[in-house]
């Protein structure tokens, strides 16, 4: 022992164990997010519950999906399960916590009840008597047990208190106590005579009273009311969980998902006779969904466009306007005249627009389906307001495959619902990528710019070292500090003076002079650019210079080497720089929340609306989306395997790409390792 | 040189690239190379420049923050109407265009700011044989004055004015100031002594709910008349209850009264150098609580005068001193009129306070024509300077506090331009400890807005510093263990094979996006750990002893088992045992929870040793944080152990010294340069990492070091408050202070450890 001691051998299993655990947190933190991200997607089967209110002896059923399930800490005979139960508009909530107890067959099954005791601990069961001084008093049967209870737990508190009032006088007196709370000793006097037989006796009284329960199948336990603290009971428990194959799960496009019963599909309110109700519902949602995809399109795309030509017209007419002022000279009428003209034939278009909007609307109306709810309440959906009805479980496994890649492809694909928390995140991944593209067209450049000056043109001093130095760091400075100079400098002094000098019409409303994705890209370029002029750098230090000096040798000039031979064999490395700056970028969050991310941006950043990139506008991120709903959400256990799910899709973007930075720097060590030896 | 080519020299080949095409296109070639050059000089310096005005640009943002007040002379005239009589109070309004005098013989004088032109004056209707004996100004942000009568009644007005816009000749807009007097109780003086004893001093609060009015009879009586408006339940009809109070005042000569605008508190300032606290809580029955004496004796009080929001003196006394005081609690709970702080700047009596309607500042004027402009907060005198040959009678600041109207001695009238931006700011408002309103000590506190205008900012920037170290500080315990043990192993015990797959596996969480961090330590960290606390402190003690029991087992075993895994690949054989172990701690948690801590650890902390619990606390940052630094500390650890020439191991592993011998005397020792420039890289991504302490503790900006409370950081602090905060207001230079502070520090770390590292590099090189 002592000679394994002195090798060192323990410690350097000790160092072996950090190891092991930063393999475990990374692997850990990925497979967290992988599983909890992916599982997202995979229909969870809803489950019919008995659930009874046995304060109101009323018989429930319990209809929704189980998200979550768990032992109560401390009390291995009760389990907890988080059943989201949809319907919102019916109940106000989406999710709710209930109780199964494990015990099989409870004498009592409706006496479930919690117990608090003064040490702290809860304790749950079934109660079956009641006891003073070792006598039945009442039994689980008895229809006052409660009130009893309630007397009983009554008395025990009032008899504790007076306890503690007797124990804090003794020891006031005994100068152990200096003050003490709403005691004076006035109210202390009688208890300073025969202390010890009123405590004594108190306490005789109070541990006369015992309550039974049972705990698990057959096995009691006595508990003093001398302990007891609260008594809460426990009306509602879940028990007899059945998976009916025939519940739907009807996603909506407002107030969440409906659980239920398909009852019967109305047209203008009248029941149509339907063969088999859900193959008449698929086909009937199909049409809905297609009216619904004109209706879209027409009131986000082509009125979408009228407005925005609309806003422009006016612009035109306030910049008249504004030019009016500054010289004094008369608006031109003419084209005053032109904008009315504009302004008219816009106005036409929009109101054709409508009247087929009308239509449609009256058309998708059409249809509803009614839907019985857990609590026996029929509810009537319009189809229009269906996103998709399915049947979990009845669904075989191909089915469920299906059903998991439809809706990851609906999570990547479509747009938010319900104030982020269902839906798609694709605005958020067309803003990250828009925002990222927006970002390498700008740090490429400069950053490459920046590194060949440094490494190739720059006179290799005291100074150059310097700077080196400063832009290696400049990585390492906060990236929040880059936010606040983004929103100070861009935002506010560069996106001022443009809105100043070249859209006053808009103002006091600010074009530039507010968050944007210009800002956003910008602020990011100067965050990511030491990344690049560092990656750059190295790559060019790595060239031989034998190359250069055999392309200068041949008669080429500094600016042909460059171009001809030295950066093309730096390119890889400049790649690599790309990537890792893509790969920061994507993942940052801090600074984008001052230069202009927001929750929900009402349009994208690239449409069909002249000028086709609008720089100026504000986007959505998927990082700040992970930020935003999972922790300014309202409704937090609807959007967390939302936010797992995006975290992974951020992840798995963003490791691939390191991936791809690192394979691509390992290949290129091995191509000039081969240059340098031949 | 090629120009230069003599004839003789001449060959075939050479007068073949001496055609002038070729010249030609050499000469392109030059100039391609020139532009390339320059062009490329240019561009990098300008990309290098362009990076680093992010450090200029933070400093001319936070640079106005170090100014000192600014006064410049605008206009100066001779009182307006001087005929109407002395002044006795002065005040302009929002736009600087109109100011007003109010004086004692019942004139108010509207004139022109610009040129002391007349605009109106208008003659108070009282009674033909009653003198004006007082005058009493109420909240300035009212524009509520009162006159105090000779027959013990008084008058309340309001000045106010009426903006309109009419366009001109030249179709622009004109701006058009209309002043003009209203009475916002009775046209008529209300009777306040019953007796008609004239009151010689006055004031006036009027709000929604009660008008009070507070008066010094010559009969040397304090009088209180409340008027509190009951609102009728059945018809909303609205009548004013009166009620009196009544103090006899015996030998004592009041010289200054002031009520606040709660209509809780009079304080009467006597020619003892007193001021006396009176309790108006209960109109009719008034307590004197205390009589403090404000100043030293043979010194008298001069001028006294809330502070914005009415809790703070300021007694301004005959040497030219101005105090601050508040009621503080002390030790018995009583409230006791306590003094805050002073300013000396001034040396000679102080005629006149005025105070700021925005902000915790004044302007006072002296005996000698100067002015000192102050704020109380930030205990800055910002500026102290003559404005007029004799003593300052009045001086007044508008409601913007960009401009002084000066009224000295000599009946002259001056306006003065006031470039005062953020006066709220100095290095004891931001590090050090102040006293502010209504606390009971100087304390940090960060507390940057609230939704009352006369509410005091309060900008320490210490309880921020303090919660971005403590948050550095538990990450980097968390992570610098983990880091450099696992980086030594890495580089020098573990096979290459699995070198290969374990640098890079570490290093990939470099670039894991810390919002996702910062989201699984709050949502998924924090409740887990909550829930098994004793398990988490468990497995700190279980991990050690479990392993090290484990290895002595395992070098126990026969060899054939044990050369089963290869040498260097222990780690591998860990990975099960340490899940082991955190399972059984975790396992273990609530049972543990149950025998020692009453059922639950974060309650039992809080009842047995008072230690508050919340459930996104340093621990959760500590261990998050950590969890983003171990890739920086690891990779550059790994890099520095790695690269310790091979031959200074071998030679010591030669001369018999067992592998760790050799890793703690020689290779350590080489590589502690490397090792010190990755914790400096580590803590400055730590101090700044923003979206992980924001996400992972409640952001509350407590001064406490404990394990389980929450914190804020600079950098949280940025990100929460950036988006509100006005352009170009105080906060916002703050905010952008904070950033600066943050890029200095991060700044100066990240150079520290970049020298260290190239020192090492060379020093190796040497080796």
């Amino acid at each position: 022992m002592k000679k394994w001691w002195k090798s060192g051998d323990p410690w350097i299993w000790l160092t072996a164990t950090s190891v092991a655990i930063s393999i475990i947190i990374v692997a850990g933190l990925l497979v967290l997010i992988a599983v909890r991200g992916l599982s997202h997607f995979w229909p969870s089967p809803v489950l019919e519950a008995d659930y009874v209110d046995y304060s109101t002896h009323k018989q429930e059923t319990l209809v929704g999906e189980m998200t979550e399930k768990e032992l109560i800490p401390g009390n291995p005979w009760l389990m907890r399960y988080l059943i989201k139960t949809g319907n919102r508009e019916l109940f106000g909530l989406d999710f709710r916590w209930v109780l199964q107890s494990l015990v099989k067959n409870p004498v009592y099954p409706e006496n479930l009840l919690a117990i608090g005791r003064n040490n702290g601990i809860d304790i749950y069961g079934y109660l079956t008597e009641i006891k003073a001084q070792n006598q039945v008093i009442a039994d689980g049967k008895n229809a006052e047990i409660w009130q009893i209870l309630n007397q009983r737990v009554e008395r025990a508190i009032t008899l504790n208190q007076q306890i503690k009032t007797i124990t804090t006088c003794v020891q006031l007196r005994d100068g152990t106590l200096t003050t003490a709370t709403n005691l004076t000793t006035e109210q202390c006097a009688p208890y300073y005579k025969d202390t010890q037989t009123q405590l004594t006796q108190l306490q005789q009284e109070i541990a006369r009273d015992t309550l039974t329960i049972e705990i698990a199948a057959g096995e009691t336990l006595d508990v003093a009311f001398a302990n007891i603290v609260r008594v809460k009971r426990l009306p509602k428990s879940i028990h007899h969980v059945d998976y009916p194959e025939e519940i739907v799960v009807v996603e909506r496009r407002e107030w969440g998902n409906f659980y239920g019963y398909l009852q019967e599909i109305k047209e203008n309110g009248n029941p149509v006779s339907t063969q088999n109700i859900t193959t008449a519902l698929e086909e009937r949602l199909q049409h809905t969904s297609t009216l619904y995809q004109k209706i879209h399109t027409i009131e986000k795309q082509d009125i979408g466009a009228i407005n925005h030509q609309l806003e422009r017209l006016r612009l035109k007419e306030r910049a008249l306007e504004l030019a009016h002022n500054k010289t004094g000279e008369p608006i031109d009428p003419n084209a005053l005249a032109a904008i009315e003209a504009d302004r008219v034939v816009l106005k036409a278009d929009y109101d054709v627009l409508n009247q087929q909007l009308k239509q449609l609307y009256q058309e998708i109306n059409r249809d509803s389906v009614t839907i019985k709810s857990m609590d026996g309440q029929v509810v009537d959906v319009t189809l229009a307001k269906i996103v998709k009805v399915y049947q979990p479980n009845s669904f075989t496994l191909s089915q469920k495959i299906g059903f998991y890649f439809a809706k990851m492809w609906e999570f990547v694909a479509d747009e938010p619902r319900e104030a982020n928390t269902e839906g798609g995140i694709f605005p958020a991944i067309f803003g990250t990528v828009i925002m990222v593209f927006i970002m390498s067209f700008i740090v490429t450049p400069f950053g490459v710019i920046a590194a060949v000056y440094l490494r190739e043109y720059a006179k290799q001093g005291v100074l150059t070292r310097i700077i080196r130095i400063a832009v290696n760091n400049l990585a390492g400075v906060p990236a929040i500090v880059y936010g606040v100079f983004g929103l100070g400098f861009f935002v506010y002094f560069v996106g001022g003076n443009i809105d100043q000098w070249f859209f006053p019409e808009a103002l006091p409303a600010p074009t530039f002079g507010t968050g944007g994705i210009l800002w956003a890209s910008l602020t990011l370029a100067i965050l990511t650019v030491p990344v690049v002029i560092v990656s750059t750098e190295e790559g060019l230090s790595r060239i031989p210079s034998s190359i250069r000096e055999g392309s200068l040798a041949l008669g080429a000039t500094k600016a042909e080497t460059l171009w001809r031979t030295v950066l093309p064999m730096a390119s890889p490395a400049m790649m690599t720089g790309l990537i890792l700056a893509i790969a920061r970028a994507a993942g940052e969050v801090a600074p984008l929340m001052l230069v202009g991310v927001v929750k929900l941006a009402p349009s994208l950043v690239v449409d069909l609306n002249t000028p086709f990139i609008h720089l100026d506008r504000k986007f959505m991120h998927l990082g700040f989306h992970i930020y935003d709903v999972g922790f300014q959400s309202p409704n937090v256990e609807a959007a967390r395997p939302l936010v797992f799910a995006t975290s992974f899709l951020l992840v798995a973007v963003i490791v691939i790409l390191n991936l791809t930075a690192i394979w691509i720097r390992n290949h290129l060590r091995e191509k000039y390792k081969a240059l340098e030896t031949a | 040189m090629l120009e230069h080519m003599t004839p003789e020299n001449t060959s075939p080949i050479l007068s073949a690239l001496n055609t002038p095409a070729i010249h030609r296109r050499r000469k392109i070639r030059v100039w391609v190379d020139r532009i390339a050059k320059h062009s490329m000089t240019f561009g990098g310096i300008s990309v290098i420049i362009a990076i680093l005005l992010i450090f200029f640009y933070l400093l001319y943002v936070v640079f106005p923050l170090l100014k000192s007040a600014d006064i410049q002379k605008m206009q100066q005239f001779s009182m307006p109407a001087p005929e109407a009589g002395r002044t006795l109070y002065l005040a302009t309004e929002e736009k600087n265009e109109v100011g007003v005098r109010f004086t004692d013989q019942g004139h108010i004088i509207f004139f022109d700011m610009h040129d002391g032109q007349v605009i109106s004056n208008i003659t108070l209707s009282i009674p033909t044989d009653v003198t004006i004996t007082s005058f009493a100004v109420a909240d300035p942000t009212t524009r509520i004055v009162a006159y105090g009568l000779s027959n013990g009644q008084a008058l309340v007005l309001k000045h106010d004015y009426k903006i309109s816009y009419a366009v001109d000749n030249f179709g622009k807009d004109q701006r058009e100031i209309a002043p003009y007097l209203e009475y916002p109780l009775e046209k008529e003086p209300i009777t306040i002594d019953e007796q008609g004893s004239a009151l010689t001093q006055l004031d006036i609060q009027l709000n929604e709910d009660a008008n009070t009015l507070a008066a010094i009879t010559a009969n040397g009586r304090l009088l209180l008349v409340s008027m509190v408006k009951q609102v009728s339940f059945i018809d909303e009809s609205v009548t004013l209850e009166r009620a009196i109070g009544e103090l006899t005042l015996g030998n004592s000569k009041i010289s200054h009264l002031l009520l606040d605008k709660d209509q809780r508190v009079l304080y009467m300032a006597d020619h003892e150098g007193r001021v006396w606290r009176v309790d108006v809580t209960n109109k009719s029955a008034l307590k004197v609580e205390d009589k403090t004496s404000v100043v030293d004796r043979n010194v008298t009080i001069t001028a006294i005068e809330f502070l914005t929001g009415d809790i703070s003196l300021l007694i301004g006394d005959s040497q030219g001193r101005i105090t601050q005081w508040f009621p503080v609690r002390d030790a018995h709970n009583k409230q006791v009129l306590t003094r805050i702080r002073e300013f000396n700047a001034q040396s000679t009596p102080i005629t006149n306070i005025t105070i700021e309607e925005r902000r915790k500042g004044f302007v006072a004027a002296d005996n000698i024509g100067q002015v000192g402009i102050y704020h109380s907060t930030a205990h800055r005198t910002l500026l102290v300077e003559p404005v007029a040959q004799k003593a300052v009678t009045h001086v007044a600041i508008s409601p913007r506090a960009d401009v002084l109207l000066v009224e000295d001695a000599q009946d002259q009238i001056a306006t003065w331009a006031v470039h005062n931006e953020h006066p709220e700011i100095s290095w004891s408002a931001l590090w050090e400890k102040v006293w502010y309103e209504s606390q009971s000590e100087p304390d940090y506190i960060w507390q940057s807005s609230a939704s009352t205008h006369d509410f005091e900012p309060k900008f320490s920037l210490t309880p921020l510093a303090f919660g971005t170290i403590k948050a550095a500080f538990y990450a980097m315990i968390v992570a610098v263990p983990l880091a450099i043990f696992g980086a030594i192993y890495t580089a020098y015990f573990m096979a290459p094979g699995m070198r290969k797959i374990v640098k890079p596996t570490i290093e990939i969480m470099e670039a894991l996006p810390t919002v996702i961090l910062g989201f699984l330590a709050g949502l998924w960290l924090a409740p887990t750990v909550e829930a098994h606390l004793p398990g988490v402190f468990t497995l700190l003690i279980l991990l050690p002893i479990g392993v090290l029991i484990f290895s002595y087992v395992w070098h126990l075993l026969p060899k054939p088992i044990r050369h089963l895994v290869p040498d260097g690949w222990q780690a591998m054989l860990l990975v099960p045992v340490i899940l082991l172990l955190s399972w059984l701690s975790f396992s273990l948690s609530a049972p543990m929870e149950i025998w020692f801590f009453n059922g639950n650890m974060p309650e039992w902390l809080e009842t047995q040793w008072g230690i508050n619990f919340d459930q996104r606390n340093a621990l959760i940052v500590g261990i998050a944080m950590g969890v983003a630094v171990i890739p920086n500390i690891f990779s550059i650890t790994e890099d520095a152990v790695f690269s310790v020439p091979k031959h200074l191991t071998t030679g010591s592993l030669a001369l018999g010294a067992t592998p760790w011998q050799t890793m703690m005397r020689v290779v350590i020792l080489t590589a502690s340069p490397g090792i010190f420039s990755a914790v400096m890289i580590g803590m400055g991504r730590a101090v700044g990492e923003t979206m992980i302490v924001l996400m992972a503790t409640g952001n509350t900006p407590v001064m406490d070091f404990s394990l389980f409370q929450g914190l804020r950081t600079l950098s949280a602090n940025i990100a929460v408050e950036m988006p509100e905060s006005e352009v170009n207001s105080t906060h916002y230079r703050i905010l952008f202070l904070a950033g600066l502070v943050l890029f200095i520090f991060t700044f100066f770390f990240n150079t520290l450890a970049e020298i260290v590292r190239h020192r090492l590099r060379r020093k190796y090189s040497s080796l």
